[in-house]
């Protein structure tokens, strides 16, 4: 039950944009994305934004707050000081189409080049057996509301130059979640240091500071395929071996 | 006006509208059957309201409890849908349902395990036995998840913030459908001998919902426009359990599975209310002492099922009730409590509802009460398929999913959604197969047709002035909150259609500012005649049916009527009126309904 300000960046790609000042009425529990929705209603009914759910499970809200990458249907405002003016703008690390929207197809390309989960047979009854605990990390990986904000923070992604060498946080995450299933038969490894880039990360954790569903981004997903890879094709010990026994290069590390 | 040719044209055998588990389903079906197959979807791909969904996807794999089997998942979902089910459509779910959930297996889903390491189930509302499988509670992200990563690969072309216009029609089949780019605000003609529809329901059209934006009941303004019957729209259903604090978050799902898992209801004087709320159909099969409830929660299998575990509409009505005799929660709802079981099971098995409440509510539901009440969530009426096909009584046009019509009836089972968008998705690729190997010739797409429907959305940018769209959603909201909500009655059913008139006047007269590009504010001038659409057709079917039943209750009207059983209530626009209509329901198949009347003992023992 407060006048607040906000600064909302507006333009298109192909226009320089600029941000606008608008003030609402803002009511008790209300998160930055009624106040969007609110601004929409009362002053600008063309003011682009996605979003759909409204409980941060969707992952389309996604915007810089205050200079802070955040879904905006989880951002209450009781978490800014009261006569905080809230500057609102769209993902950096994507080309804007409109105001808040960015074009993030970039994403999808990256996902489809990921090759597709290849289970091993069924039992003989018909049935897939994995025991919940060899499960847990993929689920947790599977979590993943694709919100992009861990791609957005990341450093490597953000630079254009390194963007097209790297698959960034959200695929590092999809390749473990198909590495450490436990019916995968398909061996990713490779595709992991080449196409995917997974030597570029340096770690920075940015990408798990960000991600709103708290998946451990950087030490459960990234740091262990990291590790498969320099083993595979680092450790000199293992280097020899596949040169002695060639067959055996293709062999796939599960969680059993 | 621009020629055809000028247009941006894109074909395919079949165009899917829609990319949530009914539309993605579909499009891998009619994909691996070798057919050029378009994916449209309002916003990008893997957020569609499947993301939603929370408890399970319903199917009796018998996992938990071997006693479960096809013919007592078709029984539970014909009580719970109060016999208005079409017969065949509830058959071909239960028997089907099982393979659909395993298949997602073979395409990347991890569904929580039992010991044995098969995939585990849940109890949900209605379901006799242990039957949802799922993710915690999210499992309808872990169903959308899967079908995009697996469906990329099939072959299908996903065309992401594409929004249907209308439909082309050639003869009265359809050639293809109009659509629009949301990031560019262009026209596309779709050139397409098939259409399936996978468009969800019409929630949007109240103010306290689940729902999101796209909820706009465009499968059902562009259907019926185009010919089709829409049937059972009285029939919205209003999940039980909605946030009710603070308000800007009013309505957003709280899963069944929190009750599931063991959630009691209370009311404001600590009466755990819904023992006194038991149906007479269901009596023999609920607990009526908390002692025999804790005993079901325990694992007992001799006790029976708590009665918040009742199915969606009694336990929402329950819930009314209470509040309005005083009885209701700080904020109006009633209390929804989980904190008597442990902190870590609660988290492992309802982490998004811990996360939710915590971050928009600031309640802690591993040691704080919930606050809930009743949320528009569903439709169960829709557009009238064929059972085994899926296809509507405009040739080459198919509807799937929360769209389409017939599984449920009067009332849906929790958990039945999610398996219903599997199988029938599944099923709509295969009818559509069908159509195309006997359809003589490729209907073509009418320049004219094209031109009028443009000419009928530029408008809203072209003219002068005009009223700001949202005003006029919100007037519409507020219509369905007061004469088309939970409780109804004659009266103020036919003020509301009067109402819903004027609503429908204004909403041709609308203005969007600025220019076509990612512009909301022309997407809410379209959304908005097929949302007053799916309205009307709702508030007309309910005015029709002179009864209470499942999810429709009328105060004028008390109780289940004879009658009402002999009817489905279907819809039709007539010279742009819209008319709804008394169906006979056909005489049942004897072997189905055999099976429905049949007592859990013989359906456990296979004697039936």
């Amino acid at each position: 039950m407060s006048d607040r300000t906000f600064r909302i960046w507006r333009g298109n790609q192909q226009d320089d944009g600029d941000f606008v000042e608008y003030s609402i009425d803002v009511q008790t529990g209300m998160v930055v994305l009624d106040c969007i929705h609110e601004i929409q209603k009362q002053h600008a009914p063309d003011l682009a934004c996605r979003w759909n759910c409204k409980a941060g499970k969707c992952g389309s809200c996604s915007m810089e707050i205050n200079g802070k990458p955040a879904l905006s249907c989880m951002t209450r405002m009781n978490t800014f000081e009261p006569d905080e003016t809230i500057t609102v703008q769209p993902l950096k690390t994507f080309p804007v189409i409109r105001d808040l929207v960015s074009d993030v197809s970039w994403n999808y390309q990256q996902n489809q080049r990921i090759r597709p989960f290849a289970p091993r047979p069924r039992d003989p009854d018909g049935e897939h057996r994995m025991m919940q605990e060899d499960v847990d990390r993929v689920q947790e990986f599977r979590k993943c509301i694709e919100c992009f904000l861990c791609q957005d923070v990341c450093h490597i992604l953000r630079d254009r130059e390194t963007q097209q060498n790297f698959a960034g946080p959200r695929f590092m995450v999809r390749l473990a979640s198909l590495e450490m299933h436990p019916l995968d038969t398909d061996d990713r490894l490779q595709e992991l240091k080449d196409e995917s880039g997974s030597g570029l990360c340096n770690i920075t954790r940015c990408c798990t500071e960000a991600c709103p569903e708290h998946i451990g981004i950087t030490d459960n997903a990234i740091i262990p395929m990291k590790e498969r890879v320099v083993d595979r094709f680092y450790d000199p010990l293992v280097w020899l071996m596949r040169k002695l026994k060639p067959g055996n290069s293709r062999e796939k590390t599960t969680v059993e | 006006m621009i020629h055809l040719d000028e247009i941006q044209t894109i074909e395919h055998d079949v165009l899917v509208v829609g990319a949530g588990g009914a539309g993605l389903r579909a499009a891998i079906e009619t994909s691996n059957l070798g057919l050029s197959t378009g994916v449209i979807t309002k916003s990008l791909l893997g957020k569609a309201h499947t993301v939603m969904a929370e408890g399970g996807m319903a199917a009796a794999l018998g996992n938990v409890d071997s006693r479960d089997n096809w013919k007592i998942h078709f029984r539970d979902t014909m009580r719970g849908g109060k016999f208005l089910n079409q017969w065949e459509m509830a058959a071909i779910h239960a028997k089907e349902a099982p393979d659909r959930v395993r298949e997602l297996e073979d395409w990347g889903a991890v569904f929580d395990r039992t010991r044995t390491g098969l995939i585990n189930q849940r109890n949900f509302g209605g379901h006799r036995y242990p039957r949802l499988a799922h993710v915690g509670d999210r499992t309808g992200l872990e169903l959308i998840r899967t079908l995009q990563d697996h469906g990329i690969h099939q072959g299908m072309h996903v065309h992401m913030e594409c929004i249907g216009i209308d439909l082309l029609q050639d003869g009265g089949k359809i050639s293809g459908m109009l659509a629009y780019w949301r990031e560019t605000g262009r026209f596309v003609v779709f050139r397409a001998p098939v259409v399936i529809f996978a468009t969800g329901g019409a929630g949007k059209a109240w103010r306290v919902t689940s729902n999101s934006w796209e909820y706009s009941g465009d499968g059902y303004g562009m259907a019926a426009r185009a010919g089709a019957e829409l049937m059972d729209m009285e029939f919205t259903q209003f999940h039980p359990t909605g946030m009710v604090w603070p308000p800007s978050v009013r309505g957003t799902l709280v899963t069944e599975g929190v009750r599931g898992e063991g959630g009691i209801l209370t009311n404001s004087e600590g009466v755990r209310f819904m023992f006194d709320n038991i149906p007479e159909r269901f009596a023999s099969e609920t607990a009526d002492t908390k002692e025999e409830a804790q005993l079901w929660l325990d694992g007992d299998r001799e006790a029976r099922r708590p009665p918040e575990l009742l199915t969606r509409d009694v336990v929402a009505r329950a819930i009314m009730r209470e509040v309005k005799a005083g009885r209701g929660s700080e904020h109006g709802g009633a209390y929804l409590d989980i904190s008597h079981r442990n902190s870590d099971f609660v988290k492992r098995k309802l982490p998004s509802m811990y996360h939710q409440f915590k971050e928009l509510a600031e309640v802690d539901i591993t040691a704080q009460q919930m606050e809930v009440g009743p949320t528009l969530h569903y439709y169960m009426g829709g557009i009238r398929v064929d059972a085994e096909s899926q296809m509507t009584n405009v040739p080459g046009l198919f509807a799937a999913g929360e769209c389409g019509t017939g599984l449920h009836g009067a009332n849906r089972l929790g958990g039945n959604s999610l398996s219903d968008l599997i199988v029938f998705g599944a099923r709509a690729g295969l009818g559509a197969k069908a159509y195309l190997d006997k359809l003589s010739g490729t209907p073509t797409v009418q320049q004219e047709q094209v031109h009028e429907q443009m000419r009928s959305v530029i408008d809203f940018l072209n003219r002068e002035d005009g009223e700001n769209p949202y005003v006029v959603v919100d007037d519409l909201q507020t219509t369905m909150e007061q004469h088309v909500g939970i409780v109804r009655d004659g009266t103020e059913l036919e003020e509301g259609i009067e109402k819903l008139q004027k609503l429908k006047e204004r909403a041709a007269a609308v203005k969007a500012h600025a220019t076509s590009q990612y512009n909301p504010g022309w997407n809410t001038c379209i959304d908005l005649r097929n949302m007053i659409l799916s309205a009307e057709a709702t508030a007309r079917c309910a005015l029709q049916r002179e009864e209470s039943r499942g999810a429709h209750t009328r105060l004028d009207f008390e109780g289940e009527r004879e009658e009402g059983l002999t009817f489905n209530s279907v819809v039709k626009l007539v010279d742009g009126q819209i008319e709804a209509r008394k169906e006979m329901r056909p005489t049942p198949p004897e072997e189905l309904a055999k099976i429905a009347n049949a007592s859990l003992e013989d359906l456990e023992g296979s004697r039936v």
